[in-house]
């Protein structure tokens, strides 16, 4: 087995959970890479869409920004962006939104927002974009972060999306899954082990009596991310 | 019907204006920003969806009082370190906000275009963004739904960027859409600059048109949206993208770039 990064974990595990004909909403960064693995290898009918308004967009490469041109190109249909909140995503034809964030609590809300208080933060982030009505209209909400106990807190700075819909929270210590309506460490990747989680975790981190390991990447999984990458720094 | 840039600006945008430059990532009008910048327009209030390096740019030079967007980075790379200065240091001026979500600004825009009050969403809910923006909850009078309103966007002046245009001034544009077509309708308003003028629009798939008479101003301006892209055209400079970061990160290189690559420019 090859050695693999922190982040190829995540990748690798977050596009286990992509079934074939799943109705992906996807961002920028891991998200994007995770879907289009799982496209590129058990998943090739899984459907990326980017709410820059490319459905069934099949890029070789990874876009930098969600309204890259090859999206447009290789995308069954390309519609207006009020047409893709309104008929697509409000239409409930989304399976699972990936969301990123910086500050994540135990009921899988997030924030996105701001650090500090609204009127004077200390630090200003972009903002909620897509995320506060992906939270609310797909089946189910799949969040990708690195665990640390700046990103994994006791009390978010702002709300800017409900946790209500995630189904799993994958970091590069593990995985989380919601039980009985708290975050709970379900299983941690190969040579981690649940202390190192409690640690990054900013509440006290519940862990699931049966806590699972993931399965190390694939070989198969692990090429046919590189070559997404190597196509992607092409 | 088509008018140099310069002209454009000057005859439809004033200081004080609610100003919507859009462009989903593609055809983003920068040429069109660049010339506000020169023109010196003051006050305005900056409407757009993702502000990009383009508002980057306005409030970073001064140009705006007020900012309503629903999400403010540079797409792939980070922040928008003029508008971080702005909203977190008051430089050089201090930035209002209203803040909404992608799906809040689209129903707005799309709103302002059907001459309506407000756009419906379901939407806005839980979450701390609806204490700091503008919306109120409104209820279905056929099912009872507690649903969300946004109040219309009716900018005085809505500017994108397209493809191109006929001698008529009829405009075509394709690829990621976006919502130009709103911005246009909703505006008092509009300015549109294209890559080049055509003698006939020939069909593309998924374009449309804005007919001529949508359209106060149509100025052709070749790579307009550079460092955005203009499907057929040319592609995205990601590169600057990223090297936006470090030029913008520091207010005096960002002066430094400002100075030398608009402010001593002329546009096309």
């Amino acid at each position: 087995m090859s050695a693999y990064t922190a982040d190829e974990m995540m990748a690798v595990e977050a596009a286990r959970r992509i079934d074939d004909g799943t109705v992906c909403f996807v961002g920028i960064g891991l998200p994007s890479l995770a879907a289009n693995l799982a496209r590129h290898t058990h998943a090739p009918g899984c459907v990326l869409v980017y709410e820059s308004g490319a459905i069934g967009a099949k890029p070789e490469a990874l876009p930098l920004s969600i309204g890259d041109g090859e999206l447009a190109e290789t995308a069954d249909t390309v519609v207006s962006v009020p047409e893709m909140f309104g008929y697509w995503l409000q239409g409930g034809r989304i399976d699972v939104g990936f969301l990123g964030a910086a500050q994540i609590d135990r009921h899988g809300n997030l924030n996105s927002t701001v650090i500090g208080a609204y009127d004077s933060p200390a630090v200003r982030l972009p903002g909620g974009g897509g995320a506060p009505e992906i939270a609310l209209s797909v089946g189910e909400v799949f969040v990708m972060l690195r665990h640390s106990t700046r990103a994994f807190v006791e009390q978010l700075d702002f709300t800017t999306s409900l946790g209500d819909d995630v189904r799993v929270v994958v970091t590069d210590l593990g995985i989380l899954e919601p039980i009985d309506g708290e975050l709970t460490l379900v299983a941690v990747h190969p040579g981690v082990d649940a202390d190192a989680a409690r640690e990054a975790t900013g509440w006290e981190l519940i862990v699931a009596d049966d806590l699972r390991q993931t399965e190390p990447p694939t070989e198969a999984e692990l090429s046919a991310l590189r070559s997404l990458q190597t196509r992607t720094a092409a | 019907m088509t008018i140099p840039l310069s002209e454009a600006v000057s005859l439809l945008v004033r200081d004080g204006d609610v100003v919507a430059l859009e462009g989903f990532t593609h055809l983003i009008p920068h040429a069109a920003g660049h010339e506000l910048i020169r023109q010196g327009r003051r006050d305005l209030t900056l409407v757009r969806m993702t502000p990009d390096l383009v508002y980057d740019q306005l409030i970073g030079m001064g140009c705006a009082r007020k900012l309503v967007f629903s999400w403010g980075g540079n797409p792939g790379v980070g922040s928008l370190h003029r508008l971080r200065d702005a909203v977190e240091h008051g430089w050089p001026q201090p930035l209002e906000l209203e803040e909404h979500s992608h799906a809040g600004m689209a129903a707005a825009y799309a709103a302002g275009a059907a001459n309506l009050p407000f756009g419906v969403l379901r939407g806005y809910r839980g979450g701390d963004l609806r204490g700091h923006t503008r919306i109120a909850g409104v209820t279905c009078p056929f099912t009872g739904e507690e649903l969300a309103a946004v109040p219309a966007h009716r900018p005085d002046v809505g500017i994108v960027h397209a493809q191109r245009a006929d001698r008529r001034g009829n405009v075509q544009l394709w690829g990621i859409l976006g919502v130009q077509k709103e911005v246009v309708l909703a505006s008092s308003r509009a300015l549109v600059t294209v890559e080049e003028i055509v003698d006939e629009l020939t069909p593309v798939p998924g374009a449309i048109v804005l007919p001529s008479w949508t359209i106060d101003a149509v100025c052709v301006a070749p790579r307009g949206a550079h460092p955005s892209y203009a499907h057929g055209y040319y592609d995205r400079d990601n590169d600057f993208y990223v090297a936006w970061d470090a030029i913008s990160r520091d207010r005096s290189s960002f002066g430094a770039w400002m100075d030398e690559n608009v402010l001593s420019t002329v546009a096309a």
